[in-house]
């Protein structure tokens, strides 16, 4: 606790003594920009069409976001210390299976039970994500670009071009992926407390700070005492549980699962993450921005029929924008690193 | 240490260590699966089967020539896969619209080298991780493909161009591609390994600082590592679109994942200035023969994806726990030799 005291007065200190503002100024600048983009595209969107706008179509469009926004508050995680975990698509569609097979054969199987099903295919794929990066040393984007393959093909192995329909799965499971508590989906109810809680973890408890530690410096982080292995492990463990809770949530929600299931869906899950200003090399960012990222992306896709333009740009805008994040992050970057330089030798 | 290094017994070890490399190891175990594979699994010994190999070995080896030569500078080029489908997209559109082939596959190269350059541009001229950026292209020009040929095929090329991408060479059983390859990889192997620009290129994989204060231009060097990538993938989309006949915007999807494999299976570092041509081509073959092989022997497909997957995986965690256990009984037998210290 006294920790975190000593870490807010620094922080006024540094504020007051160099050009800390810019950086907040930058921070809340990218929150605002989302949210702004976001405003004129629903606005856009509903002028050729108001029904874009009315609560069923926000409620779905809010439902399609939530498993993208749970896997993106996970991935956050990740890339915060300057991983990458590009087996997530895979690690939902292993979980979306393996739960609807279970609840198909036994439909005794009350909700929060097949929840915590998936959660634990997801932490044990995670955990096998982090001992390849922490103990065998290997680049988390090879590691996890292995792991989407033989993850996927693990799907393939037990699915065997089978699927599992609605109709083999409990009434009860299926209820659940429309059902609604005070007029909101449970699905965006889950998503939204996952979002807070991992949130106030990043931001308020010790290990969550070591995540941003880790993603700045990895060497100074180590030096500072953080165990850099037992984080890593962590971050992997929670971004792969997270795709496991979002396989079952996906299994309820469209009813129909095959091997297919998530296949692709790590790249939205990386451009959310990127567009809301996460920094790919670690460090910087929010899960808030993520959540934002999430949200936009899926508006895009539900806007462009709206609009009647191709779906087939969906891909192509998904693409553009993860280019237009990274460059504008970098050339925000530069500009506050010349800023600062110049208070400094203002100070000096 | 210093002692061992002094003694003849020292230097021989080292010599031994030298032929003991991981492209050698390589090559070793891509022989061992031909021939295992030829004696146990049925039809992969014919030369039928032999010219298949070939023709689906074709695109990896060529991704896999400049892939090598980025990733040998610490960078990555994920958009290859991506710009093999929007030039395959691109020339169904330009022969729907009546442009001869001899016009469009040029310009298909052309694309693709433009393509790259726009890769080049945002890693250099912008300072991005190629990670992200090619993430971000891979997407985008994925997207391209699709927005300029929907999910509509064309597949009314000649007989005559399409005839020629499967056909052999006269009466024999080489396939006409076999040749082109064979320059290809030779050019490139003369590039990495026999010219002051493949010195430069793992100067810049080792320390790209310190390569700059030597006298290296990082920045151009990747550029144009950048654009032959795209101007290959540009001939691999060419190839691929008749070979099958058929030009889709969905060609090649995800083959930039079995290329990475391949030429990190060819013991090229992913942290860039170490590799060499021989083990990435070594590498090529053995993917893609088990692959070959596991197919005929009608292992599905399913399992020919975890295959690919961990012998990714495998390819980098094996010589890093090659250096651990090395370096930690080198350790121990320190301890036990010199109880005193030196």
């Amino acid at each position: 606790m006294s920790l975190l005291t000593k870490a807010h007065e620094s922080g006024s200190d540094a504020q007051a003594r160099t050009g800390s503002t810019v950086l907040d100024m930058v921070l809340r600048f990218r929150a605002l920009g989302l949210l702004l983009t976001l405003a004129a595209i629903v606005a856009v969107t509903a002028a050729v069409n108001p029904r874009f706008v009315n609560e069923q179509s926000i409620r779905d469009l809010l439902l399609a976001a939530a498993i993208t926004l749970l896997l993106a508050t996970g991935m956050t995680v990740v890339v915060l210390t300057r991983g990458i975990d590009l087996s997530v698509g895979s690690v939902l569609g292993l979980s979306a299976f393996c739960t609807a097979s279970l609840l198909s054969e036994n439909p005794g199987i009350p909700v929060p039970v097949a929840m915590l099903i998936g959660l634990g295919i997801g932490a044990v794929c995670g955990l096998f994500n982090g001992m390849i990066v922490h103990l065998g040393k290997v680049p988390p984007l090879v590691a996890t670009l292995g792991t989407l393959y033989v993850f996927r093909g693990v799907v393939y192995f037990i699915a065997g071009g089978g699927r599992i329909n609605a109709s083999d799965m409990p009434g009860g499971f299926l209820d659940f992926g429309t059902a609604r508590i005070l007029g909101i989906p449970y699905l965006i109810v889950i998503a939204g407390v996952v979002l807070a809680v991992v949130a106030v973890f990043l931001s308020r408890y010790r290990a969550g700070r070591d995540m941003y530690a880790l993603g700045s410096s990895p060497e100074a982080a180590r030096l500072a005492g953080i165990p850099a292995g037992k984080r890593i492990l962590t971050a992997y463990i929670l971004c792969g549980a997270l795709a496991g809770l979002g396989g079952v949530l996906y299994a309820a929600r469209y009813g129909t699962v095959d091997a297919s299931a998530g296949y692709g869906m790590e790249l939205d899950v990386v451009a959310a993450v990127v567009v809301g200003g996460v920094a790919i090399f670690g460090g910087s960012g929010t899960v808030v921005g993520a959540a934002l990222g999430a949200v936009l992306l899926t508006v895009i896709s539900n806007a462009l029929p709206v609009l009647s333009i191709d779906q087939f740009w969906q891909r192509a805008i998904v693409g553009a924008l993860i280019l237009g994040a990274i460059a504008l992050d970098r050339l925000v970057g530069l500009r506050v690193k010349a800023s600062l330089r110049k208070k400094d030798a203002h100070v000096g | 240490m210093s002692a061992d290094t002094l003694t003849g017994r020292g230097a021989g070890r080292f010599r031994l260590q030298r032929f003991a490399t991981w492209d050698v190891a390589i090559i070793l175990a891509t022989l061992a699966v031909i021939v295992i594979a030829a004696a146990t699994v049925e039809h992969f010994g014919t030369s039928r089967n032999a010219g298949f190999l070939v023709l689906d070995l074709a695109p990896i080896l060529l991704l896999a020539l400049p892939m090598t030569l980025i990733i040998a500078t610490g960078e990555i080029d994920l958009s290859v896969a991506s710009i093999v489908g929007l030039t395959s997209s691109a020339m169904g559109v330009m022969w729907n619209n009546g442009v001869p082939l001899e016009t469009i596959m040029p310009l298909c190269v052309l694309i693709g080298a433009i393509l790259g350059a726009v890769n080049g541009l945002f890693v250099t001229a912008l300072g991005l991780p190629s990670l992200a950026v090619t993430i971000g292209t891979l997407a985008l020009y994925r997207g391209l493909a699709y927005v300029l040929l929907g999910d509509t095929a064309v597949a009314d090329f000649p007989r005559q161009f399409t005839g020629w991408a499967i056909g052999n060479i006269g009466a024999t059983s080489i396939p006409n591609v076999l040749i082109p390859m064979i320059v290809i990889a030779g050019l490139f192997a003369a590039v990495l390994h026999a010219m002051p620009v493949g010195r430069a290129i793992f100067a810049t994989g080792s320390n790209p600082v310190a390569a700059a204060f030597a006298g290296i231009a990082v920045g151009p060097l990747k550029f144009w590592l950048f654009v032959v990538s795209g101007a290959v993938a540009g001939l691999v989309g060419v190839f691929w679109t008749l070979r099958y006949s058929s030009a889709r915007a969905d060609n090649a999807t995800g083959l930039e994942l079995t290329v990475v494999a391949a030429v990190l299976l060819g013991g090229v570092s992913i942290f860039g200035g170490t590799g060499t041509l021989p083990g990435v081509l070594a590498g090529v073959v053995l993917l893609t023969s088990l692959q070959n092989a596991l197919r005929l022997a009608s292992v599905s497909s399913e399992a020919l994806t975890v295959v690919t997957g961990s012998l990714l995986i495998v390819s980098v965690l094996a010589p890093n726990v090659l250096v651990g256990v090395r370096t930690s009984m080198q350790r121990r037998r320190r301890r036990t030799r010199s109880p005193s210290p030196t």
